[in-house]
């Protein structure tokens, strides 16, 4: 399928902190856009790893935060805002196994320290804003080749 | 090999998606740590977990997981199996352990 990508799509989602039930939606609603496009399979892939989990960590750790997301024919750019605690030592928080998530989160089978490593994994550009006690702004953009 | 196919072979409860039984399984991975499965687990694998919330039906669906074995008969609820029967992802329960039934699909597989 070729590339359907005409100037720049955008779109929002708004993301609810402790509301696990509807965890992945906005990564799912993602995905759909995506695959629509006629993005590579293996783009798509990431793309979707990478907002998973910054889903997960605003739903985690914030009362509520944003997702907003633009796709050019070059790539996809995600970033999401949150008002959650910012984040204290961004070198600690990247370091895999390293998580601040409260113990009922980890039985879950979150909260393992590999949410923000997984993000930069899965992003040609990673960059995280955080402020403690304001919130945390990350941008992520995965280049379509 | 088909998902029906392990069925037949390991003791298991398909409890939704019965049309997934037809889906090629392209492996299987066994973790209850869900950014694990996010970052390891490959499309058209059957996840092995002890994990039953409402959560491993958005990350199996994301990732392209046919199926999910829950292992020690675990009780899944009800608004889990509804989510999983939307998206497609066969949900079975098994009295085995996963290390029993990981052992199991091991032999089908390999």
């Amino acid at each position: 399928m070729p590339l359907n990508i005409d100037g720049c799509i955008e779109g929002s989602y708004q993301l609810i902190g402790g509301n696990f039930a509807t965890a992945g939606e906005a990564s799912t609603c993602l995905k759909l856009k995506l695959t629509e496009l006629g993005v590579a399979e293996t783009i798509i892939r990431r793309a979707s790893i990478a907002t998973f989990e910054a889903e997960m960590n605003v739903i985690i750790y914030a009362a509520a935060g944003w997702l907003h997301y633009y796709i050019t024919p070059h790539g996809i750019k995600i970033r999401i805002e949150d008002m959650g605690p910012g984040i204290e030592d961004i070198e600690l928080a990247m370091q895999e196994g390293f998580s601040t998530a409260p113990e009922w989160v980890r039985e879950l089978g979150w909260g393992a320290g590999m949410g923000l490593p997984n993000m930069k994994k899965n992003s040609d550009l990673f960059k995280i804003d955080t402020v403690v006690g304001e919130g945390t702004t990350v941008e992520m953009v995965i280049n379509i080749p | 090999m088909k998902l029906g196919d392990i069925i037949n072979d390991v003791s298991l409860d398909v409890k939704t998606c019965n049309v997934c039984l037809d889906s090629v399984i392209t492996g299987a991975y066994v973790s209850d740590l869900l950014s694990d499965v996010m970052a390891n687990a490959k499309d058209g694998n059957v996840w092995i977990t002890l994990q039953t919330h409402l959560n491993i039906v958005a990350v199996a669906s994301l990732k392209g997981v046919k199926g999910i074995i829950i292992v020690n008969s675990r009780r899944v609820d009800e608004a889990v199996l509804k989510k999983a029967e939307e998206e497609g992802v066969a949900i079975m329960v098994t009295p085995l352990s996963a290390f029993e039934v990981a052992g199991k699909v091991y032999q089908l597989l390999k």
